[in-house]
């Protein structure tokens, strides 16, 4: 066979290009990346100061615009004075990878400036808690609720107009109503991540539920299925793998209302730490949180992933399970589908 | 080979005798005045219309017809998933409605719940009426011999070949021990090999279990080969036209496909549902050639 072509319409690549490709995925953008910080040519519009000269508002270390800064050189020369040095420099919010690659660490282990702030680990621990309060209470209503709208036409005409209606609204104008009502501390935040959640949840979970496969229903009919067992038997494993990953794109959107919420009322979390360090004008801090919360979402994600190919078998046979049932197609199946029916004793 | 076809209502005396027997069993199903009509543009369009025929104990009745004749309507309401417009249906001499166990359907498209097993697909009627898990098992595991799945108990239905599937299927239905087994087309999906090896199959266990069969197809064979007797439906509206007994023998095998009683019935059966070939005529393709290619193809 000849080689496979990487690009062709809905074929399959092979694993090994799969890989290589999702590393690249990662790598191509820190290329860029490092291209843009390391190489002196490449923009860089900025100057580090090395040595003012006689240059008297200039300070070593200064960061200024390199036009103003040629400016100041070429007065200088004409001046015949001490002319300034520096170098080529990129802007204070675009740290060098390695910079954020050091800041990556030492978030961690540099104590907060103000006492009484907290430490990132505290911070991110914040985060995760208001997201995992937020999500679990919207999903202990949402997804009951979503199933009984999409089973129940009933329901659905009574719950899903108001649930539209109040989907439109933008989570984060409830901010100042949930500080009224919950307080400043966690509740309003956890609040605005349910509502933020749950409206989208219910309309999500009722469609996903909708989609199973009306004749699976009327086969449990005809079987002796009633309402109840329909719902519970039928319709709710049948799209439990549907449900689960709607779950899974779900909870990123509650990552998106986490970064609003935690503003609302004592700000708190990764978003009290990374406004902190703007603040300061700590940018490498600053992109050191954005891409841990990339890592917790993405690892989040893909355990979720790794769990649901666990939880429904059937959907994902597993590499094991492949490989049984090609042994059974190749090996077994000819032979039994001759043998005659085993025939009761009468 | 020349000699000319017996009439298909001509009987063989063993022949006569069982359809006498089957006549003085118990009624299980009666279908009365059945009616149905759907909502048109035009007006209600009738799909069917005045159905009424009674179905014996351990009886194989087949419906067939042409395309749009309502036979998967028919089925439908029997199995109680559609509602008549008219008329009534009895199950053991009761008035009965709605999707019940004692009316089991065995669909074209399988409609295996994919996230059980073979085995647990056979239990999940059992396990609605009630039964306790461990007698279920029991239970569903002696259907499964019976359809020869044994291997395959564990096994999620994604994985098995359509015949297989059906097998599930019939299992399932069987297992919730119904008074009528309804089939809507259950061999339609599956390549001609395994048909007739399902067909075989059914009439198998058909013999070994105690259950009445309502069998619906387009295929003619497949509705000489299996049945007792064949109710054949006419189209717009569906109403029946002709209630044929079967003279073909039991048991029967493949080799009775080319018997004499066989091709009568069949010659019978084309006749009700391809009326006149002339009819057709100008349905023809109207073909153009579009090849320079000679004649020597046909």
């Amino acid at each position: 066979m000849s080689r496979p072509r990487w690009f062709s319409v809905r074929q399959e690549l092979t694993p090994k290009r799969s890989r290589l490709l999702g590393v690249l995925a990662f790598v191509l953008p820190l290329a860029l990346w490092s291209l843009f910080s390391y190489i002196p040519w490449l923009w860089h519009p900025m100057v580090r100061v090395t040595d003012p000269g006689d240059v008297d508002w200039m300070r070593a270390g200064l960061l200024i615009d390199r036009h103003d800064f040629a400016k100041e050189v070429a007065a200088a020369e004409i001046a015949h004075t001490h002319a300034p040095v520096g170098f080529r420099a990129n802007p204070i919010y675009f740290p060098a990878p390695h910079a954020v690659g050091r800041a990556l660490y030492t978030a961690f282990t540099t104590a907060p400036v103000l006492k009484g702030d907290l430490w990132l680990h505290q911070s991110l621990w914040m985060s995760i808690q208001t997201i995992f309060w937020g999500f679990t209470l919207s999903s202990l209503v949402g997804i009951p609720l979503g199933i009984l709208c999409g089973s129940f036409i009933a329901i659905s005409r009574l719950t899903e107009p108001f649930v539209d209606f109040v989907r439109y609204m933008p989570a984060p104008a409830f901010g100042a109503l949930m500080v009224a009502i919950f307080g400043i501390q966690l509740e309003p935040k956890i609040a605005i991540i349910v509502i933020g959640t749950f409206f989208q949840q219910v309309l999500v979970v009722a469609n996903t539920v909708r989609k199973v496969d009306g004749a699976l229903i009327e086969a449990a009919q005809t079987l002796g299925s009633k309402r109840r067992q329909l719902v519970l038997r039928v319709i709710v494993p049948a799209s439990l793998p549907d449900l689960f990953n709607d779950t899974r794109i779900l909870l990123g959107w509650a990552w998106t209302y986490l970064i609003v919420a935690e503003v609302v009322g004592v700000s708190s979390g990764i978003s009290f730490f990374i406004n902190q360090q703007a603040k300061y004008r700590n940018f490498d801090n600053v992109y050191a949180a954005i891409i841990i919360i990339g890592i917790l979402g993405l690892t989040i994600d893909q355990i979720l992933a790794f769990v649901g190919k666990r939880l429904f078998p059937w959907k994902n046979p597993r590499p094991s399970r492949v490989r049984a049932f090609l042994a059974k197609l190749f090996g077994i199946l000819p032979a039994s589908a001759e043998k005659p029916v085993q025939l009761l004793p009468q | 080979m020349s000699e000319p076809l017996p009439d298909y209502l001509t009987q063989a005396s063993a022949v006569a005798a069982r359809f006498a027997k089957i006549k003085e069993r118990p009624v299980v199903l009666e279908i009365d005045h059945l009616g149905r009509q759907f909502p048109g543009e035009h007006g209600p369009v009738v799909a069917l219309r005045d159905i009424s025929f009674n179905v014996h104990r351990r009886e194989l009745v087949c419906v067939i017809g042409p395309s749009g004749c309502g036979k998967s309507t028919l089925i439908r309401i029997i199995a109680g998933l559609d509602e008549p417009t008219s008329g009534r249906m009895l199950v053991d001499g009761k008035e009965t409605s709605g999707p019940c166990p004692e009316r089991g359907l065995v669909f074209q498209g399988y409609t295996l719940f994919p996230w059980l097993t073979v085995k647990k697909n056979v239990m999940f009627g059992l396990k609605m009426q009630g039964m306790n898990s461990d007698q279920a098992d029991r239970e569903a595991r002696q259907w499964i011999d019976l359809v020869g799945l044994t291997r395959f108990a564990d096994t999620y239905p994604a994985q098995l070949s359509g015949g297989m599937k059906q097998r599930t299927a019939i299992a399932r239905a069987l297992a919730a021990n119904p008074r009528v087994l309804l089939m809507d087309e259950p061999f339609g999906a599956l390549d001609a090999q395994t048909r007739a090896q399902m067909q075989s199959h059914l009439l198998e266990i058909w013999r070994n279990v105690d259950v009445t069969i309502l069998f619906i197809t387009h295929d003619l064979d497949e509705a000489i080969f299996l049945a007792d007797r064949i109710l054949v439906l006419k189209a717009h509206p569906g109403e029946v036209q002709e209630v044929i007994e079967v003279s073909v023998p039991r048991p029967r095998n493949l080799s009775q496909l080319n018997s004499p009683e066989f091709l009568a019935t069949r010659r019978r059966l084309e006749e009700l549902i391809h009326p006149r070939v002339e009819a057709h005529a100008q349905e023809r393709l109207p073909i153009i050639r579009l090849t320079q290619v000679g004649d020597d193809v046909e």
